[in-house]
Parts: C-alpha cells; sequence; structure tokens
C-alpha cells in the first residue's frame, strides 16, 4: 500500500459516487454538478497515470468549456424539478438484473486475470529530451503532428462543422417570431409599469 | 500504514508544505493590503483622503476590515438553494488559491540564511521520532513545484473559478444575481479564449509550458542592453501577444472597465448581491487573488519574471524583480480603475469576438511565421 | 503503482452507471450528460492502457475523443434549445413527433 494507492480508492470513491449522483437527482443542475466532480477526479487518475498533459485537457476542455455550456444551458432554460417519472419502459427493469450481473462478473474478471506491469518512464524534469517521456506535451505533440496529423485535421473540420451548425440550430425560427417575443416583452414590460405605476395596485 | 509513509518523499513534502504555508501567507498580506492601496490610490485620484484613521496613515484598515468581515450576521436569505448558496464563495476560492504552488518567485536553489542549523533541527526531530530522514535545507528553491505543463495548470484551475460565480448567481435565487451570474460566465468563456490564445504566441520563442523553464529561457540580453524578455520576442509578435493578454486579463478578472458582472450601479452588485459577511469576503478575496494570479502570469511569461540585473550574484533579489512586476500590474489595475468607464455588455462581447481572438489568431500565425525564420 | 485491473474496473462502473442514466433519465439534458460520463469511462481506459503499454497513441486517441465530445456538446445543446423552444418540455418522451 503506497500512498499512490490511497489516491486512486478516494478519487475512485469520489468518482463513483458523482455518478450515481448524475443520474438519481432530479434537479438537472445537480446532475451537472455531479457531472463536473466526475470528470475532476479522473483528471486526478490521469494524473496517476503520468498523462499530466490530458489531465490538464480534461479540466479546460471538459469541465472549463462542455459542462459550463451544460449549466448555461440549464439556466437559460430554467429547467426546475423534473415532474414525476412515466413509467413508461417496464421492460427495462428486467434487463437491470443481468446488466448488473454482467457488469460484476466483468469486474471480478478483470481484477482477477488482468495483470500488467507498466514500463518505467523517464522523469519528464530530469530527461533532455520530454518528448522520451510520456504525457508530456512534447511527446503528444510529436505523435499528434506526424503520424496522426490527418485524424488531428479531421477533427478541426469536424469542429468547424459542430460550430456552423450550432449557430444555425440554435438561431431564431424568422423574423416573425422575433417580432412575437419582443411585442410579448414589450407587453409584459408595460403591464409591469402600470403595475408599480399605480399607488393603488 | 507504514508502508504509506514510507514511501513519501519526505523532504519534497515537508518542503512543499511549508513553502506553500509562507506563500500563501504572502499572497493573502498582498491581497489585504492590495484592498487598502487601491481604496488609497483611487482617493488621491479622486482628490479625497481615503481610509488613514485606524493606524498610521490607515495601515491597519486591512485588518480592521477582516474583523467587521467576521463578526458580521451571516445572513442566509430564505429563498435561496441552501446548499449550493454555501458552496458557491468556496468555490471561487480554493482553485484562486490552487494556482500559487507554481508561481516562479525566484531562481532554482537560492541559498537560505540559517538552513544548516534548520535543516540539523529538523533531521534530529526525526530521529528522535523514529525516522531516518536526511532533509537539506542550505539550498531552497524559490517556487513550489514546476511541472511540465504549468502553464496549463493556471488555465485549468482559473476555468474552474467561473461555476462558483455561476452557482452563486442561480442559487441565490434573485434576478440580479442570475443576470450577473449569466454575464460572468459568458464574460469569462468568451476572453478565456483570447487569454490563452495570446500565450500561446509566446510559447514558440518560450518553447515550453513550464512557467520556471520559460522564465529560466528569458535570462541574458539582445545586442547587449535589451532583456530578452518574451514581451520583445519576435518582434511584433510578442508585443502584440502581450497586448491581447492584458485586455482579456482585465476582463477575465472582472475589473473595470469590463466589470459588467458585478456592475454596482445596474446590476446591484451582480451575483453576489444576496452575499454577505465572511461569504462575500471569499469572493472579494477571490477577485483579488485572481488578479495577483493573472499579474504573476503577465510578469513571469512576458517580462521575464524574477530575471533582471544581479540576480546571477545574488538570487535573492530574483524574488525583489518579480514583486516589482507583479506589483506594477497590480498598480495598473487600479490605475485603469480610476481612468476608464465601462463597457456596454454588446461593446464587451463584439470586442472580444471580433477584434480580440481573430488578433490572437493572426497573431499566433504571425509568430509561428517569425520563429521558423529567426528561431 | 496501481494495478491496470483497478482503472478497468472502475471504468467498467463507470460506464454502466452512464448506461443506466441513459436508460432511466427522461430529461434529455441529463441523457446528455450521461453519455459523456460513458465517454470519460473510455478516456480512463484508453490512458490506463497508454500507461500501462508505455505509448502515447492512447492519450492522442483521447484528446481527439474530448474534441469530439465538445462538439458534439455545442450541436446536442443547440438542439435541445431549439427542442425546448418548440415543445416546451425536455422530457424525451415527450418529442416523438415522428411517431403516431
Amino acid at each position: 500500500m503506497e500512498i499512490i494507492h490511497l489516491l486512486f480508492l478516494a478519487f475512485a470513491a469520489l468518482a463513483v459516487v458523482a455518478a450515481f449522483n448524475v443520474i438519481l437527482q432530479r434537479n438537472p443542475i445537480y446532475s451537472a454538478i455531479g457531472l463536473i466532480v466526475v470528470l475532476c477526479s479522473l483528471a486526478a487518475l490521469f494524473l496517476t497515470l503520468n498523462a499530466q498533459f490530458i489531465a490538464a485537457i480534461q479540466i479546460i476542455v471538459y469541465a472549463g468549456a462542455i459542462m459550463v455550456l451544460f449549466v448555461f444551458v440549464i439556466m437559460l432554460l430554467n429547467v426546475r424539478e423534473e415532474e414525476a417519472r412515466t413509467d413508461r419502459q417496464k421492460y427495462l427493469k428486467l434487463l437491470a438484473v443481468p446488466l448488473f450481473v454482467a457488469l460484476l462478473a466483468e469486474v471480478v474478471v478483470v481484477i482477477r486475470y488482468v495483470n500488467a506491469t507498466p514500463p518505467a518512464i523517464p522523469n519528464p524534469n530530469t530527461v533532455s529530451d520530454p518528448a522520451t517521456s510520456l504525457g508530456t506535451v512534447e511527446s503528444l505533440a510529436r505523435g499528434m503532428f506526424t503520424d496522426y496529423v490527418l485524424p488531428f485535421e479531421a477533427t478541426s473540420v469536424l469542429i468547424l462543422m459542430a460550430i456552423v451548425g450550432a449557430m444555425y440550430l440554435a438561431r431564431r425560427e424568422s423574423p416573425a417570431e422575433v417580432e412575437r417575443i419582443e411585442q410579448a416583452l414589450a407587453a409584459d414590460s408595460a403591464a409591469e409599469t402600470g403595475a408599480d405605476g399605480s399607488p393603488h395596485a | 500504514m507504514s508502508s504509506v509513509l514510507n514511501s513519501i518523499d519526505i523532504q519534497y513534502v515537508l518542503g512543499s508544505l511549508i513553502k506553500i504555508a509562507l506563500f500563501w501567507v504572502f499572497i493573502m498580506i498582498t491581497v489585504a493590503y492590495m484592498v487598502y492601496a487601491e481604496r488609497r490610490v483611487l482617493a488621491v485620484m479622486q482628490n479625497r483622503l481615503g481610509p488613514n484613521r485606524v493606524g498610521w496613515q490607515g495601515l491597519l484598515q486591512p485588518f480592521a476590515d477582516l474583523i467587521k468581515f467576521i463578526f458580521k450576521e451571516d445572513i442566509i436569505p430564505l429563498s435561496v438553494n441552501k446548499v449550493l448558496y454555501i458552496v458557491a464563495p468556496v468555490v471561487v476560492l480554493v482553485p484562486a488559491m490552487m494556482v500559487l504552488i507554481v508561481y516562479p518567485f525566484g531562481p532554482r536553489s537560492a541559498p537560505l540564511p540559517g538552513g544548516e542549523m534548520l535543516s540539523n533541527m529538523l533531521n534530529n526531530l526525526g530521529n528522535s521520532l523514529g525516522y531516518d530522514w536526511a532533509l537539506d535545507l542550505r539550498h531552497v528553491n524559490l517556487f513550489v513545484t514546476n511541472f511540465n505543463v504549468g502553464l496549463l495548470y493556471i488555465f485549468a484551475l482559473t476555468s474552474l473559478g467561473v461555476y462558483g460565480i455561476v452557482i452563486a448567481g442561480w442559487a441565490s435565487n434573485s434576478k440580479y444575481s442570475l443576470l450577473g451570474g449569466l454575464r460572468s460566465s459568458a464574460q469569462m468563456i468568451s476572453y478565456e479564449l483570447a487569454l490563452s490564445l495570446s500565450v500561446v504566441a509566446i510559447l514558440i520563442p518560450a518553447g515550453t509550458l513550464d512557467l520556471v523553464k520559460i522564465v529560466e529561457g528569458q535570462g541574458g540580453t539582445w545586442f547587449g542592453f535589451i532583456p530578452k524578455w518574451n514581451v520583445l520576442a519576435l518582434f511584433p509578435a510578442g508585443i502584440i501577444a502581450f497586448i491581447v493578454y492584458l485586455i482579456s486579463a482585465i476582463a477575465e478578472t472582472n475589473r473595470v472597465p469590463f466589470d459588467l458582472p458585478e456592475a454596482e450601479t445596474e446590476l446591484v452588485a451582480g451575483f453576489h448581491t444576496e452575499y454577505s459577511a465572511l461569504k462575500f469576503a471569499l469572493f472579494f478575496m477571490a477577485e483579488y487573488v485572481n488578479m495577483t494570479t493573472v499579474s504573476v502570469l503577465a510578469a513571469a511569461v512576458f517580462l521575464g519574471g524574477w530575471q533582471g540585473p544581479l540576480v546571477g550574484s545574488y538570487p535573492w533579489l530574483g524574488f525583489v524583480w518579480f514583486i516589482a512586476k507583479v506589483f506594477f500590474f497590480l498598480f495598473l489595475y487600479i490605475w485603469l480603475r480610476g481612468t476608464l468607464p465601462r463597457f456596454r455588455y454588446d461593446q464587451l462581447m463584439n470586442f472580444g469576438w471580433k477584434i480580440l481572438l481573430p488578433a490572437a489568431l493572426v497573431n499566433i500565425v504571425l509568430a509561428a511565421v517569425l520563429g521558423v525564420i529567426f528561431l | 503503482m496501481v494495478p491496470l485491473s483497478w482503472y478497468l474496473a472502475l471504468s467498467a462502473v463507470l460506464f454502466t452507471i452512464g448506461v443506466v442514466g441513459v436508460i432511466v433519465q427522461r430529461n434529455v439534458i441529463v441523457l446528455f450528460m450521461c453519455i459523456e460520463l460513458m465517454l470519460n469511462a473510455v478516456n480512463l481506459t484508453l490512458v490506463a492502457f497508454s500507461r500501462f503499454l508505455g505509448n502515447a497513441t492512447g492519450q492522442l486517441f483521447v484528446f481527439i475523443v474530448m474534441a469530439v465530445a465538445a462538439a458534439e456538446a455545442a450541436v446536442g445543446l443547440a438542439i435541445i434549445i431549439s427542442l425546448f423552444r418548440n415543445r416546451e418540455t425536455l422530457n424525451v418522451d415527450e418529442a416523438d413527433l415522428l411517431k403516431l
């Protein structure tokens, strides 16, 4: 038992508890916070695997950008407590038992039979060329811009498409609808000032 | 349990803990006196006196404020979401404070006065407890630690601070707080991009993401008199990056002229309207710690950190240079606050997305081209 | 060093929690978060194998998975916003326009 085992157990427990929080909460904002905790504890687990760059990117991209988007949308739509669940998928409950048994079997098999000794990795702070160490920016960059340059470029095209698609999907439908909303807002604010303005209200 | 204790590198852990404690106290005192300095300097700029009653010239004012914050009644409004309302200030402050372990305060292995005595004392203490410690504190690094992705670590933690603000706005259950929270998250996400991209241009001359190595790489001079700082590297890419960084850093910390999320005249203080006493103090502290962080980054990445004259012979002088550079940026914040009016929200968004972000992107290309030619 | 099996077991547990979430939850935003949870469980396996093989390819794969997840979140949330605008609900059972 070394300190790294304790760290693993602590962050693994945190991740599992928070993951349950994601699926069991009724209020989506609590689910989102649960997922943020999962992401952060996974980043800590990446650090125990010498993946410093991926850990930092995990926090920056997942926790710092994607989840902020989720929280933002939840607030924008002002989603509150979810109404009672309509149990329309009763047969799925029967599926839960074999799924759970399969999971348990997988965990047992993995813990019993999987065994590997990790190769030694040079300390990136002392080695002369950090690219020879694992998980450093240099080693990942070398892979990304030589062997995997095509997937990398394809990803950039994908992101561009996603930007255009998101803009197209989230835009207002038509000028008529914009006008309708503006009229509703104007009527709303007129009613409000009327109510505030009259001393006998 | 003993195997756990044996697997710990005691010199590293103990040394780091002591250094974290010392730097933490230093940052806290800086923050406290930054608030005092802000009030005094603004007063001078606006032709009034500022706090000058508590102690000589009001120098004890931060402590008086602290005592006031602690003893105020801690009000939790009825309609708030209690758990999130209490968690939010912590979520803002903790990542802000976690950043300080990569601050490059000074050079490696500076001689510690009295270090030999101190290490003997600690070793004897350890031996009498039954551990065979062999601590060597004669030379200390004037930073807590350095690692391969130090700069990304700072960006990662500062990006987590947004949550505290968003959650505070949402949990307060007040429309002003919610508006403030939404504004601030939109602003921080927008300007974070420009902030990170402006630093990317500097990584081309620096060649590493490790803050300590970035500072070490800025030693020496060009032509014997121009300091080899990154702000002047690959001219004009470095200087453009610096300007973009400075503007987006001010927006990122929600300060004047980009202080829309907490515009006290329109949003009644924004996301922390409903907060009082020590919880408000935590938000307040986090804001100033974040200002310190972006100032530290500006000094370390662009202005050579602790590099300066005579550092080679007196390593502790590096600490002084570094602090002087950081304090210059902190003064700049106050100066701007005394000078500039506030932006409008749409101006802010347009400026961030349509000017700063393209400028930062084009600057990366420029830096890359210049880097290929000159490096 | 923590054994490889621990990471794989944790990843299996997280992935299963994600699957269960997709099955039991009816809120489309939470469904989406469960998908992100499953992606992350897979990322953990990839990074663990990368460490135990001493090869950076697994980490590169994780990097690309993250980019895909970001693109997916942007498009997916845009769809959710327009869904909410048209139907005033986030319940996936209500959004069955193609079903009679």
